[in-house]
């Protein structure tokens, strides 16, 4: 069966690559989840309660901060992706390390940015009703901004003793 | 959750709003310390509802009454222009109810022989229709459904009462809970079909709206020509009562057995008695009470659409409630006054 080797015959380029797409690619799809569900939100609420405007885009810069620590890894994973002229088994590990911490910080910061930005909508309505809501709800978001913060952790262990050479 | 705000997350914020403009029991203790209409409506001017009397001289509890109900009905308005599917449908099923007691208007007015126009004018705004003025042409039920109603979103209800009997008084009384049984019954199936918090708490408000109709039929029959068995087929099939408070309700000969009849059920059990225990109440405050609470907590959750119906009956309760004070201001008799409904 010629499936049998694809494991084998795939270049780790190929897993590589992937997973700097994903690292970025998975992360802005989270952030921008949570900046509309957090945007629509504000929106209608700020009709009725102008003065939330400003306070609540803080909830939105929660959500973007998700998309910078995709950013950030997804360059820190492609720094280490140089041109070899013979593959070695380390460079199958590289490969390897650098797809699944990317499919790492990629989901932890989709969950992330979903999470904050059903906060920042329930902190925006909240704040409408009665404005000394905001700053406890802001407490939440932090900590549901902390577990992309993990992913980030997680996938620079992953990758740290990866490199093509 | 994660994907209610795409189509319908501005609506939400938007009727939240409202719902903070809705009058708290501070506006409420300035309204009935005032002693004549123009007090009030200076009250009213810092409310949400602002200017909205600012152009008119002479001030009457109905006068109020209408102003109040116009911004209602321009705020539903404009929630429903803003909203797409399936949020659309649902406000539509929300004026069904108003085109039915449009249409039994229609019809009453017609047969005591009122001008069209001028019937037309007093109908419900929510239940507008088209065709509406060419209601006074039928002369019973069939002829009604052949020539208008076949093409309004009521036709499914007409189902159960199409006859050749020609229109009269208790006719009319039939044909209007016949066609309410059957709105209720297709509004809670579509919730249903919704799914999620929506289902959970539309299921909880149309349950209380279907046996809160049953127990007032019931209670209003005693003494009247209609029949047990007619009876029967006017109560909804949703609600807590069902299947078998409504078995018993339709045994029912006086107010003793309906109290038994529906004594398994918690919450309406508590609704007796208050009003065994309170003269001033009657069972109808006690259930508008009820209601009041029930439409609060559906503000309680996030992403559903319960909250735009909670909005509309909660804002009514303010419009009866202004319109209580208003009355016991022009007519000077404060001792009753407090007997409105506070909401928040």
């Amino acid at each position: 069966m010629f499936l049998l080797n694809i494991l084998d015959d795939t270049d780790p380029y190929f897993w590589a690559f992937i997973g700097v797409g994903l690292a970025i690619g998975v992360s802005v799809a989270g952030a921008a989840w949570g900046i509309f569900i957090t945007g629509t939100s504000l929106l209608g609420a700020a009709v009725k309660a102008p003065r939330i405007r400003s306070k609540n885009l803080i909830s939105i810069i929660f959500c973007e901060a998700v998309a910078i620590y995709g950013i950030i890894m997804a360059i820190i994973m492609q720094t280490k992706l140089n041109e070899v002229s013979e593959l070695v088994l380390d460079d199958y590990y590289a490969g390897y390390s650098i797809f699944w911490a990317g499919m790492t910080v990629g989901l932890a910061n989709l969950a992330c940015g979903v999470c904050v930005g059903i906060c920042g909508s329930g902190c925006a309505l909240a704040d409408a009703q009665d404005g000394s809501l905001f700053v406890k709800m802001l407490i939440i978001e932090i900590f549901g901004s902390a577990l992309g913060l993990f992913g980030v952790i997680i996938g620079i262990i992953m990758t740290s003793n990866a490199n093509f050479d | 959750m994660a994907t209610f705000n795409v189509d319908d997350g501005y609506l939400e914020g938007l009727c939240r709003g409202y719902r903070s403009g809705i009058l708290k029991t501070t506006d409420y203790a300035n309204l009935t310390q005032c002693d004549i209409l123009d007090d009030m409506k200076l009250h009213l001017a810092q409310t949400d509802y602002g200017d909205f009397l600012a152009n008119e001289s002479k001030l009457t509890p109905t006068l109020i009454a209408e102003k109040c109900r116009e911004k209602l009905i321009n705020e539903f308005f404009h929630l429903r222009a803003h909203a797409v599917e399936p949020l659309a449908t649902f406000l539509d099923y929300i004026t069904y109810g108003y085109m039915i007691d449009n249409i039994v208007l229609l019809i009453t007015g017609t047969l005591h022989e009122r001008d069209t126009s001028e019937l037309i004018e007093k109908c419900h705004p929510l239940g507008m229709f088209d065709a509406m003025a060419t209601l006074s042409m039928s002369h019973n039920v069939s002829d009604l459904y052949h020539s208008v109603l076949v093409d309004t979103p009521l036709a499914p209800y007409f189902v159960n009462c199409l006859s050749e009997e020609d229109l009269d008084e208790m006719n009319i009384e039939l044909i209007r809970n016949t066609l309410f049984k059957a709105y209720l019954e297709d509004f809670y199936h579509y919730c249903q079909t919704l799914g999620g918090t929506t289902a959970e708490v539309m299921g909880d408000l149309l349950k209380f709206e279907a046996d809160r109709r049953s127990i007032t039929i019931t209670i209003n029959s005693f003494g009247t020509e209609l029949t047990k068995d007619d009876r029967e087929k006017l109560y909804p099939e949703i609600g807590f009562l069902y299947p078998e408070g409504i078995a018993r309700l339709a045994k029912a000969e006086d107010i003793e057995q309906v109290r038994g009849a529906i004594d398994y059920c918690g919450a309406y059990r508590n609704l007796f008695q208050e009003t065994s225990f309170n003269a001033d109440k009657s069972l109808e405050d006690a259930f508008f009470e009820y209601e009041v609470e029930l439409n609060k907590l559906a503000f309680e959750q996030q992403f559903h659409y319960g909250i735009y119906y909670s909005y509309l009956k909660l804002k009514e309760q303010e419009i009866r409630n202004i319109v209580w004070i208003s009355e016991c201001v022009a007519q000077n008799m404060k001792s009753q006054i407090n007997q409105y409904i506070p909401i928040f």
